[in-house]
């Protein structure tokens, strides 16, 4: 490690010979040593957790697949596969509808209207949560504003219901959306848009050849994140559905909280492996990405 | 060209306009219109002086802070030597960034549940056990800050490399070196003011994050600004309601004022 330092030190500029006092890595030991311990225990925990049973008699404890067994079993497959439905459309139509906001606003090219977007979706991106739930729940829910002057609930409108559910993860998603793809909008060139109207391009022909294959990695990028995002909520079906419907988290929180049988502990456990194995199969489409959207918006 | 794009600009922007907005207006007139009652700012009068709610607000921000001078802390001076002198551990900082979106709050906060539980269960004779307790000091429970920095390190490495992508990191380190600037000072004086918008966003962000994180304060059972708001909700919908948009507003403004104080002179750098 050194030894190359100092050979790219060498090599890059004479000047520079004060420059190798310290090396660049002992910087990043820091962030290292503090995840190790405030990410690390807690994954250690949760996985020996998740392997673990413990004889409620004796109270020794012994390893087996047991835990994730009846994690995929029953009520909690449901919440599984009811938390990745709802994720994967919610992020699907979020990104539908913000790439063509960012747009909006980075052509636009008005200073004032762009950080006013930017900081709202910043606010709104992180607004999830129980303000969030009781914020459509005033307006769309049985006593709703809405619900009451339109008389929503004789057409059959429901809110604590899976699209309910969608149309509020929308509210914090697509500005997450925004802020994700508001820098690769910003990357592309004005040279590579009149570039190819110079060659004759239509404005369809440019997005279709030039802007979306650049932009591609980044948009599946932002996908993924708003995959994470929607599928690691809690707070906000907490307050908003209770258990109208079924969620992985919500299922997590009623075992560590202690609302169903003692042992089941470690059952949560096992749940939340399968949804940390969800979302790393996940990243690990989105790392790759993440790289290729650098090539081209690097440079 | 920009101008004939306009009206399908307005559109985009005024469904959008419509969409977040809603909510917004339908959540005050639900806290000021109540049936029976007719016009009433009674939801709204009646916060300051509700039980709890001073206390969870200011340890909200306490933790904010903490949270966003401890991870910048960290964060800064790593993603400034991966750029200069470390490209190596690039892809082990981008992992360990990543590994938090790989979690979920919910699991994060069950596998800390867990660790809390080694405390009593087999550390309750040694020193350790000191600090068990300790980081769970209500008044200011560092076990929160620690799990909060954790979750915000996605983004602020997001913010910051993409911060740093778009300026020369190296060129401005070696001119400044070149005039004579110590590290220390190459890096506050040189990158710093160079990274303020990628630093003011990662602090946005870590600062709404904290305000609003309520997964893992409720099920560790403390009681910060979004666990009170839900608490209250059981009882008084109205109050809720009232809360829930002032906590917004108070996000709003916050994040304002900290754009206020950064942007005055960041108009000649964003062109770049």
């Amino acid at each position: 490690m050194t030894a190359t330092l100092t050979r790219a030190d060498v090599a890059s500029a004479a000047s520079q010979k004060r420059r190798r006092r310290a090396p660049g890595w002992l910087a990043v030991v820091p962030l290292l040593a503090f995840t190790a311990v405030a990410f690390g225990l807690p994954a250690i925990a949760m996985l020996n957790g998740a392997f673990t049973v413990k004889d409620p008699t004796s109270g020794v404890s012994s390893y087996t697949g047991q835990n994730l067994t009846s994690s995929l079993q029953g009520p909690y497959l449901t919440a599984l596969i009811g938390s990745v439905k709802l994720s994967a459309i919610s992020a699907v139509i979020a990104a539908l509808l913000g790439l063509p906001l960012a747009q909006a606003v980075v052509s636009s090219r008005s200073r004032a209207l762009r950080d006013a977007v930017l900081t709202a979706s910043g606010v709104l991106a992180n607004f999830g949560g129980v303000p969030l739930a009781f914020a459509f729940v005033a307006t769309l829910g049985n006593a709703g504003v809405l619900t009451v002057h339109l008389g929503l609930a004789d057409h059959g409108w429901s809110l604590y219901s899976f699209w309910g559910l969608v149309l509020v993860y929308l509210y914090f998603l697509i500005p997450l959306m925004v802020l994700t793809i508001t820098p690769a909008l910003d990357g592309l060139r004005g040279q590579w848009r009149e570039a190819a109207r110079n060659n004759g391009a239509t404005g369809v022909q440019y997005w279709r050849f030039v802007a979306l294959p650049v932009l591609a990695p980044s948009l599946l990028g932002g996908l993924v994140l708003l995959f994470g995002s929607a599928f690691a909520a809690y707070a906000t079906a907490a307050a908003m559905v209770g258990s109208a419907v079924p969620l992985a988290t919500l299922q997590i929180a009623d075992a560590i909280s202690g609302n169903v049988l003692v042992g089941q502990e470690n059952v949560a456990l096992a749940l939340s492996l399968d949804m940390v194995l969800v979302a790393g199969l996940v990243m690990a489409v989105y790392l790759p990405l993440q790289r290729r959207s650098a090539r081209w918006l690097d440079a | 060209m920009a101008r004939r794009l306009t009206p399908w600009r307005w559109a985009v922007l005024g469904l959008a306009a419509l969409y977040f907005l809603i909510p917004m207006g339908a959540s005050v007139l639900f806290t000021v219109d109540v049936p029976g009652q007719g016009i009433t700012f009674d939801a709204y009068t009646q916060i300051v002086s509700a039980d709890g709610f001073l206390s969870s607000l200011l340890l909200s921000l306490e933790l904010a802070v903490a949270t966003i001078a401890v991870v910048l802390l960290l964060m800064v001076p790593a993603v400034v030597a991966l750029r200069l002198s470390a490209p190596k551990l690039r892809p082990v900082v981008e992992i360990v960034c990543s590994l938090p979106l790989v979690v979920p709050p919910i699991a994060f906060v069950a596998g800390i549940v867990t660790v809390l539980k080694w405390g009593p269960d087999h550390l309750s004779r040694t020193p350790l056990f000191e600090t068990f307790v300790a980081v769970q000091n209500p008044a200011f429970p560092v076990v929160l800050v620690l799990a909060y920095v954790v979750m915000a390190l996605p983004f602020v490495y997001r913010s910051l490399d993409a911060g740093l992508r778009a300026i020369d990191v190296r060129t401005l380190v070696e001119a400044a070196r070149s005039c004579g600037a110590s590290w220390p000072q190459a890096l506050v004086r040189a990158v710093l003011p160079n990274l303020r918008g990628a630093l003011l966003n990662a602090s946005f962000l870590t600062l709404a994050l904290v305000l609003g994180e309520f997964t893992v304060a409720q099920l560790l059972g403390f009681q910060p600004f979004a666990v009170w708001i839900y608490n209250v909700g059981g009882s008084q919908a109205q109050m809720s309601v009232a809360v829930s948009v002032l906590s917004l507003l108070v996000t709003w403004a916050l994040l304002l004022a900290l754009a206020g104080a950064g942007g005055r002179d960041r108009t000649a750098s964003s062109r770049g």
